[in-house]
């Protein structure tokens, strides 16, 4: 094969990345709208099985059967998990498989770094850029095992706090980037040792960079993981990107670079609806002090006006425009194909619904869409907050399942605490407000919410998906 | 060549190739930005995923790197499992990024109602 290419298999490969590399912005550009994002979505993949591809072909591969056995076992570990998850799992699904890009970095600096050992030349640049996809790749699969843990139930989702947790954090950090420097400055000391290929400093920064990825995870609660798995698929991008310049291989590079800018913007926006920094994401204590009972008491006491599913037929029954502003609470519910029937069963009636979603409603950016999308909710009946707001006033109702912080009014009124300046759903503009919710208790701010203790606000007590399907049962009986 | 010799030679190279690869990330990077923030919200779940199929690109890193090292020396062995494992996860990465946002946007498309 090599003997055949000769020369030309550097020109050629150089090529066929940079068409890889356009299919790869290609099919970024397509995912601007729906219609054109399946498109994209095969285009990028086209560029992918490219780029692998004449990699497989035109590199000088030795271990033909050891390559082929990872891809068949690759290929069939990710058609499997791929095919049979659930959507509201998506999010952890995707923080894994981020994980294992990072993963992959990481060992792939490492093994070229034992494979440069073999020919007793280190160049500087690479070892220098190994050590840090070393330390990104690393963090990336540890972080993001831990977030996906956290969102599969399997690790306790709370927030994890301790004393001097920022100082543990900062030892590894620099245990690990001791190590990379001393790579960088004596990659082939204990060179005569005879584990000569072990290239021990790497690993010293591996397993540093591995306790750093778990520790930076652990101490997030689980209403944080968007901004997490944002930042960590940044992250994954980046180690790409960094893998590139250890091998000096330009599709890593473009294709490493976009994900890492896509991941950095989807974190700055997750980060923005959600009124936080991205240092208070990871070294703040939001919710930590909820408000005293007694403020609670304050404001709820004797205001609160609790609805049945057959008012809330009666109320839906002489009402001409419905916004339904669905939360994490209806994701974790699962009742997002009761609340499209609901909506379709209101539609049939010549009601005007809509759908408000607030930006970080889900566990991942944008993620109530793809699970109203899988509840076969149109996509032209979705609006963002930005759209929905303005409506609120010439709303008769708005139906509120599972959202709590994101409708909460006083984001608007109140100069400080962990609401302030937040961009909330006024939905209490609306003439009638129903909000499903299982009780009064405090959503992941710790606030309050003055919305349930409104004039115009019915509270709807229950399981979202219980309480939907008692709706959309009432609704038929009373309309056949 | 000797050691002083091929230290600087490697220098040279590696500044040119790092100097390179460094335009080519800050272009990649102007160009991910534009494109990006002009994605709607209501795709962005889709996007990540799609871009976390795309780090998988590393796949062709482990490619070369399962490749490559297969030298008969006692280091190339674990090189060799290290590339092993690489393929497999960066495969699974990539395979099963692809395969989710597919039917992620197969949902929004039959959502749409027909309508295009």
């Amino acid at each position: 094969m090599v003997a055949i290419l000769g020369g030309l298999s550097e020109s050629v490969l150089a090529f066929v990345y940079l068409v890889a590399g356009v299919l790869f912005i290609q099919g970024l550009r397509d995912m601007t709208h729906p219609r054109t994002a399946p498109r994209g979505n095969l285009i990028s993949a086209s560029g992918m099985a490219l780029a692998v591809g004449v990699t497989v072909l035109v590199t000088d591969i030795l271990s033909p059967v050891v390559l082929f056995a990872g891809l068949i076992v690759g290929a069939g570990v990710g058609v499997w998990l791929a095919t049979t998850v659930e959507t509201t799992e998506m999010p952890q699904l995707v923080g894994l498989f981020n994980g294992f890009g990072g993963g992959a970095s990481a060992l792939v600096a490492g093994a070229e770094l034992i494979g440069m050992f073999g020919e007793g030349t280190f160049a500087v640049g690479v070892t220098a850029t190994a050590a840090l996809a070393g330390i990104i790749g690393s963090v990336t699969f540890w972080g993001s095992v831990v977030a996906a843990g956290k969102l599969h139930g399997v690790i306790d989702d709370s927030a994890v706090r301790y004393d001097g947790e920022q100082i543990v954090k900062a030892v590894f950090l620099v245990v690990a980037v001791l190590a990379g420097l001393h790579l960088i400055a004596r990659p082939d000391l204990l060179g005569s040792v005879p584990l000569a290929g072990w290239v021990p400093s790497y690993w010293v920064l591996v397993v540093a960079a591995s306790v750093l990825g778990v520790l930076l995870v652990i101490p997030i609660g689980g209403a944080d993981m968007p901004v997490v798995i944002a930042l960590l698929n940044s992250y994954s991008g980046l180690a790409a990107a960094t893998t590139g310049f250890v091998l000096d291989n330009s599709v890593l590079i473009i294709a490493g670079t976009l994900v890492g800018a896509s991941g950095l913007i989807l974190t700055v926006i997750m980060c923005e609806s959600m009124n936080r920094s991205l240092t208070n994401v990871f070294f703040g204590g939001i919710g930590e002090e909820s408000e005293s009972d007694d403020e609670m008491e304050d404001i709820y006491e004797g205001n609160i006006t609790t609805t049945s599913p057959e008012e809330v037929e009666m109320i839906l029954d002489v009402a001409d425009r419905v916004v339904i502003v669905p939360g994490y609470g209806m994701a974790v519910a699962q009742a997002q194909h009761a609340v499209a029937e609901l909506a379709e069963l209101l539609e049939a009636n010549d009601v005007d619904v809509e759908f408000g979603i607030h930006p970080v409603a889900g566990r991942m950016p944008g993620h109530m869409n793809v699970l109203l999308a899988e509840a076969d909710v149109p996509y032209e009946k979705l609006r963002d907050l930005e759209e929905i707001n303005p409506t609120f006033s010439q709303t008769d109702v708005v139906l509120v399942t599972g959202a709590n912080d994101v409708v909460n009014p006083s984001a608007n009124e109140a100069d400080s605490g962990p609401l302030a300046g937040m961009p909330v759903l006024n939905v209490g503009e609306a003439r009638t407000v129903i909000v499903n919710k299982r009780s009064l208790s405090p959503g992941f701010s710790g606030v309050p919410n003055p919305l349930f203790a409104q004039d115009n606000t019915n509270m709807l007590f229950g399981d979202g998906k219980e309480m939907m399907q008692e709706l959309v049962n009432v609704y038929k009986e009373s309309h056949e | 060549m000797t050691g002083i010799d091929s230290t600087a030679f490697v220098l040279a190279v590696g500044a040119a190739a790092f100097v390179r690869n460094l335009t080519l990330f800050v272009l990649a990077a102007f160009v991910g930005y534009e494109i990006i923030t002009k994605i709607p919200t209501n795709l962005h779940t889709p996007l990540m995923s799609g871009a976390n199929a795309i780090s998988g690109i590393t796949l062709i890193g482990s490619v070369v790197v399962a490749g490559s090292a297969g030298m008969a020396t006692q280091s190339s062995t674990l090189a060799t499992i290290l590339g092993f494992v690489a393929v497999v996860m960066a495969t699974v990465n990539v395979v099963g990024g692809y395969l989710v946002t597919n039917s992620m946007l197969d949902q929004f498309r039959s959502s749409d109602g027909g309508r295009d």
